[in-house]
Order: C-alpha cells, then structure tokens, then sequence
C-alpha cells in the first residue's frame, strides 16, 4: 500500500498491481485451454466427431442395433466393436465381454429414455440419448471386472440399473470368438 | 433508503422458508441413500425428494433472493422509491403461486422427472406450468430493475450508476436471457407432450435448450454473491473496494460470456457435434476469468481493511482483520469453498478430464459445494446485513451467527469431500439406494456415511439460521440508519459508458449465444428422424 498522501500516486499503484493480476489470470486460462486443444490433438482424446442417429421405434426390427448384432464383434482389421443398448432397467448384453490390449469401439443408443453407461476405473463415459448413436473409441489395459452402471437418471429403476465389463486377454477373447459371432458374458 | 421493507422481506421470507423445507428433504435423501439406513423404502419416493428439493434449490430459492435483494439494491442505491411496487408484487405472487402449482404433482409422484427435467420423460403438466409461473414472475423483476435503471439515468445522467445497481442489473439481464433456454424447451417442446398434443419429443434438442439455460443459471445464482462480495463486504469490516471499475468488468464478463458455454454439460452427449463442445469448452475458461478478478479484489480490499486497523506484515495483516464480524466470516469461507468448488469446476470444462467423473457424485459434489457453499452462505450473510434495516430490530448475537456460518461451512465441507472422492471411484449420481454388499460398491460406504453426517450438520446449521433470524423479529427496536454500500478506495472521476451501461454487453450476450447455439439447435431441428415416444411418468398414466 502506498501512503495517503499522494492520492494519484496510489491510484497509479493500484491499476498496475491489478493489470498485473489480470494479466496473470488470462495466462492461468490460456494454459489450462492449451493444455486441452494439446491433449484433445495430441492423444486423440476428443468427443465424438459427428452426430449420427438411430431411431428407437425400429431398434429392434431391423439395422445396426437389432438383438442378433448386439455384444462384440471381431472386426477385419483386428479391432473389436462393441454394440450396446440401455433400456428402463437393463443394458443389453447386460455383461459385456472385451479383449485386453486391443482397440475397440463402442457403439450404443437408447430404446426408450436417456441413460447413461460409465465404467468404473476408466475414464469411459458416455450418455445414451434415444434417437442418436454414442460412439467412443476406447482399450482396455489389463483383464478384469468392472462395474457399468447407468449414471443418468433414468426413472425409478434407476438404482438397479447396472452392467458388467469383462476385459480377458487376447488369446482368451479369440478362443470364445472362434465359436461365435457376437459375444457377451451373459450367463 | 429503504421504502418497501414489506415486500422485500415477503421475498426473503419466502426464499427461506422454501430453502429450510428443501434442506430437510436434502438430509433426508443422503441419509436414506447411505449404508447408515437398513430400512427397505420406496426408490419412488426418492426421486419425488430430489426433484422437489432441485426445484424449490435451483428455481425459487435463489431467485427470490436475487428478486428481493434487488429491491433493496434499487431503494437503496439509486436512492429513491421502487417504480412499479405493484408489478413487483404480482411477479412475487407469481413465484409464490407456480411454486404451489409445480410442487403439488411432484409431492403426489406425478412428476417425479428431476429438476432438469429428462425428456422423453414427461411428468404432469402443472409442474411445468409452475415452473413456467415462476420464471415468468421473475421476468417481471428483470423488467423493473430494467425500467428503474433507466429512469434514474435519466434523472441523472451526469452521475455513474452505483455499483450495486450495475451489478444487480447485469444479474437480472442474465437471467432474463439464460431462463429462454429452458422456457424454449417448456413451451415447445415439453408441454406439447404432457398435455397430450403430441407423443414424440426429441430429446437430444431438449437438452441443448437446457444447456442453454443450466450453466448460466449458476452464475445467476452467484450475481448476489458477488454483489455482496463487492458491495457489501469491503463497507462491513471498515474498508473499502480496491476498484471500482474492476467490478464492472468483472460483472459485464459474466452477462457476456456465461451463456455460450452451456454444452459442457454435453460433453458425453452424441447430439452435438465436437467443434461446439470445443468452442463451449473454450469460453468455459473464459468465465474463470471474472472469479479470479474478483478473489483479488476482495483479498486487496480485506487488506486495506486489515491495514486501516494496524494490520502489518506481509500476511500478518490477516490476523487483524476483525474476525468475530459475521460477514467477514462468511466472506472468508465463501472463498475457501469457491476456491475449492472453484478448482474442481477447471477440471469439469476440459473433455479429457471430465470424462473420468461426468454425471458421478464429483459433480453432485461440486455444484453443492459453490452454490450449497460459497453461494448459500453469502445469502445468509445478505439476511444478516440487511435485516435490522428491514425489521427495524438490531441482530445482536453475533456468537450464534458465526456458529452458525462455521457450522454450515464445515457440514458443507464434510458433504461434499466424501462425494468427490466417491464421484473420482466412478460412483453414479441421482441414485435411490446402492448396493453395499457389492464387492465394487463396498469401498464407497464409508465416505457415503461420512457424507451423511455432513447433512446432519447442515441442518443443524439450517435450524440455526431461523433462530436468528425469528430471534432478530423480535428483538427490541432500533434505528439502524440509511443502507449503504461499500465506497471504492479511488472514486473513478469519470466512468467511460461502456462501463456504465448495457447495450453493447446485452449485443454480444445474445450474439454469442446465436453463434454458440445456432448451429447446433438448427441441425438437431432439420433431422427429423430424431423425435422419438414420449415415455409418462406417474401413478396416473
């Protein structure tokens, strides 16, 4: 603080150490911005690119989310596709069973109200809006057992609204492949 | 001068008796949700809780607040009568009325949607219909502090507008343009269906227009805050605001820019495409800016407080800042928890980091924590300041009040820390009850408990804050003198216009949200193969 006795002298001060913080603060915003864009280019960690749909009235007559396409696919390139819906209480498959190590992608939509799918221990997250296809690119690192509960509210079933992930090694998830087309870890 | 005392305390009234009967809904839902209740009970009733306690928290609480402080602020800044108290009234009706009118199908479980309302999910009409009453009460107030802010710049047109009634206008304009959002979504897109018009809803399109209204709502909730922070605080302790024109800027930052960021909200969403959610993500830093302005200048503005009473040293000066004061306490906690809320809200904007915790207790904790906290906390401040030059009676116990802000601090606190932690171990928001056996859910009972016992304290903190204030009704009377605001230390000898009124602001506030939101609420309503069945909520259906 500087003395009384030179008002104009102390305004002066004032706007400085003020111009000064403003300037900082704009430096502390654009460094936690470029962190994101470098993150979002640089590990490819960005939202899904486009909006595509999927009509709920007709998911389970005919197109990509028909019951017999549901679960996982080995695609030709060695990558996995897992197709998924949620429904008022239920995903389907309610367990889903994926490779260790492995590129996969997740597609999955909504028949009937918005839900939501995360899988605990990740950082995989998305929201299932009826009417559009929630797609993410995704790997797990080891095997193991997750819990996928829907994190949306969803009605007053909500709370019993919980799927399994099932992550196997490789050699393990070709052998149950060998057997079938689309897979799942319903008992 | 303050005329109107009867309709300004009507607000603050009604604001906190809506507040007390949703904090004990609050409490209830945490403990009956946590492995502390062995008791069976209806999920049912659960949700009926949540969605009555986030629309008496998120619509009528803080907006009554932000409608009577308001009232006060344009008595007793711009020095005259309120223009239009009749109007003022009818919007107070209004807000009193859509309450009833919304919370009567919710109590009854016909309306068990959540305060955000989840198309295709559609619940009873009348609570749309109250929640509509209620915001269009609020517009009523956003018109008078519109209308009486230019009166008394026409009656005055050499003079500065008074801070207070700067920022409260900037809150009301806000508002006004943030409540289309969700109004947009009501009108057209909802109440068609609940009242049986339509049977198809695209729900991807609602939750933009919701987005629109959700995140700015936030900062509505925080104006008086804010207002309190500057206006109020530095006059309290004996000191005075470091600047004047800091803000203003800081003010006009949040009219500009808190509506185009909304669709962080829909980061995880498919409807939107990822160069919005990167625009959104972008102004999301943005509107740090106006809060890291405004935490410098209340600290400064403490420490000229501080050094006015003998304060030194380079931190010393803390020390002599006069602590047993309720409003400097509040304002200290205010800060801590804006700090922290604040922290967690940078990790919210960035896509990477929020898809480890989005829609996960982190998030129930997080807004719980800046509006529960840092925001509630300074409404409690404001009721203090200002009711002995409502009520006429002095608030003498200055022990009580400041147990009662530490107790609401550290309930806050011990609430929502346990939920961050719980949110980051991916435990699912808006949940009846969990599964505590689970081998995957057993490790979150313990914070979950932890967490209850911050709600206990809260409302015990809650029933404090009525004694006072029931106390200070009935003190003995006393003339507390003319309300006043803080004074800057350098009054500014000429404030440039832009700093001084609206139109430009109010331009790009609405030209950002065009830009922001047009592109995608233009796409969403060209593909019209995304309508899909509405699915009815309630007994009745």
């Amino acid at each position: 603080m500087t003395t009384e006795s030179d008002p104009h002298l102390g305004e002066a001060v004032a706007a400085r150490i003020e111009r000064r913080w403003a300037t900082l603060s704009i430096a502390i915003v654009g460094v936690l911005v470029g962190m994101a864009i470098f993150i979002g280019i640089d590990h490819a960690t960005m939202p899904q690119g486009h909006v595509e749909t999927a009509d709920p009235k007709t998911l389970h007559l005919a197109g990509e989310f028909i019951e017999s396409n549901l679960g996982s696919a080995m695609e030709a390139d060695g990558s996995v596709t897992v197709r998924a819906i949620g429904q008022q209480y239920s995903f389907t498959p309610q367990c889903i069973v994926v490779p260790s190590g492995t590129p996969v992608t997740l597609r999955a939509t909504s028949a009937d109200v918005v839900h939501g799918l995360l899988i605990e221990g990740t950082n995989i997250n998305t929201m299932l809006v009826p009417g559009y296809v929630s797609e993410l690119p995704v790997q797990f690192k080891a095997p193991g057992e997750h819990a996928m509960p829907c994190q949306e509210f969803c009605g007053i079933g909500h709370q019993g609204m919980w799927g399994k992930v099932k992550v196997v090694d490789k050699a393990t998830f070709l052998g149950m492949m060998a057997s079938q087309r689309r897979l799942s870890c319903v008992d | 001068m303050l005329i109107n005392k009867r309709l300004i305390l009507a607000h603050f009234w009604l604001a906190f008796v809506v507040f007390g009967l949703a904090l004990i809904l609050g409490a209830w839902q945490m403990f009956v949700r946590s492995p502390l209740n062995a008791w069976h009970f209806n999920p049912e009733l659960y949700y009926r809780s949540v969605t009555a306690h986030g629309s008496a928290m998120g619509y009528v609480f803080p907006t009554l607040i932000a409608m009577g402080f308001g009232y006060a602020i344009t008595e007793s800044a711009l020095e005259k009568p309120l223009i239009g108290t009749r109007w003022a009234w009818a919007g107070f009706a209004l807000v009193a009325v859509g309450a009833v009118v919304a919370m009567i199908p919710v109590s009854i479980g016909l309306a068990s949607v959540l305060y955000t309302f989840y198309p295709p999910m559609v619940g009873n009409p009348f609570y749309y219909i109250g929640v509509v009453m209620v915001v269009v009460g609020s517009w009523i107030w956003v018109a008078l502090m519109s209308i009486n802010l230019s009166i008394w710049k026409r009656e005055n047109p050499e003079r500065p507008v008074p801070l207070a009634m700067f920022a409260n206008v900037a809150g009301s304009y806000l508002w006004g343009w943030t409540a289309v959002g969700a109004a947009l979504e009501i009108i057209f897109l909802i109440l068609p269906v609940a009242l049986g018009l339509k049977s198809t809803i695209d729900a991807g399109l609602a939750r933009v227009f919701f987005s629109w209204t959700l995140h700015a709502i936030v900062y509505f909730w925080l104006i008086p805050t804010y207002i309190a922070y500057y206006t109020i605080f530095p006059r309290a302790i004996g000191g005075r605001l470091y600047s004047d024109a800091m803000a203003r800027i800081s003010f006009i930052l949040f009219v500009v820019v808190a509506m185009p960021i909304g669709m962080h909200h829909l980061f995880a969403d498919p409807q939107v495409g990822a160069g919005f959610k990167f625009m959104h993500s972008v102004f999301t830093g943005l509107v740090a800016l106006p809060t890291l302005l405004t935490v410098f200048t209340i600290c400064a503005s403490a420490e000229i407080a501080s050094r006015l009473r003998g304060g030194s040293g380079a931190f010393g000066w803390v020390r002599a800042l006069p602590w047993q004061n309720p409003i400097m306490l509040a304002t200290a906690l205010s800060l801590v928890m804006l700090g922290f809320g604040g922290a967690g809200g940078l990790i919210n904007m960035s896509y990477q980091l929020d898809a480890s915790i989005h829609n996960t207790q982190w998030i129930t904790g997080h807004f719980h924590l800046i509006f529960g906290g840092a925001i509630v906390i300074m409404y409690f401040a404001i009721a203090y300041d200002l009711w002995p030059h409502l009520t006429g009676r002095a608030l003498e116990n200055f022990g009580l009040m400041r147990a009662q802000l530490w107790l609401w601090f550290i309930g806050m606190i011990v609430t929502t820390f346990p939920w961050h932690y719980v949110g980051i171990l991916g435990m699912p928001r808006r949940m009846a009850f969990y599964d505590y056996a689970n081998p995957a859910i057993s490790p979150q009972a313990f914070s979950v408990a932890i967490s209850t016992v911050g709600g206990l304290i809260l409302l015990i903190s809650g029933v404090l804050f009525f004694v006072v204030l029931i106390r200070g009704q009935m003190a003995h009377r006393s003339e507390a003198g003319a309300y006043r605001f803080s004074v800057p230390v350098h009054m500014p000898e000429r404030i440039p216009v832009a700093l001084n009124s609206f139109g430009l602001w109010l331009a790009l506030m609405v030209g950002l949200t065009v830009v922001n939101y047009g592109y995608p609420i233009g796409q969403l309503l060209v593909l019209k193969e995304t309508n899909v069945p509405a699915v009815y909520v309630g007994a009745s259906r």
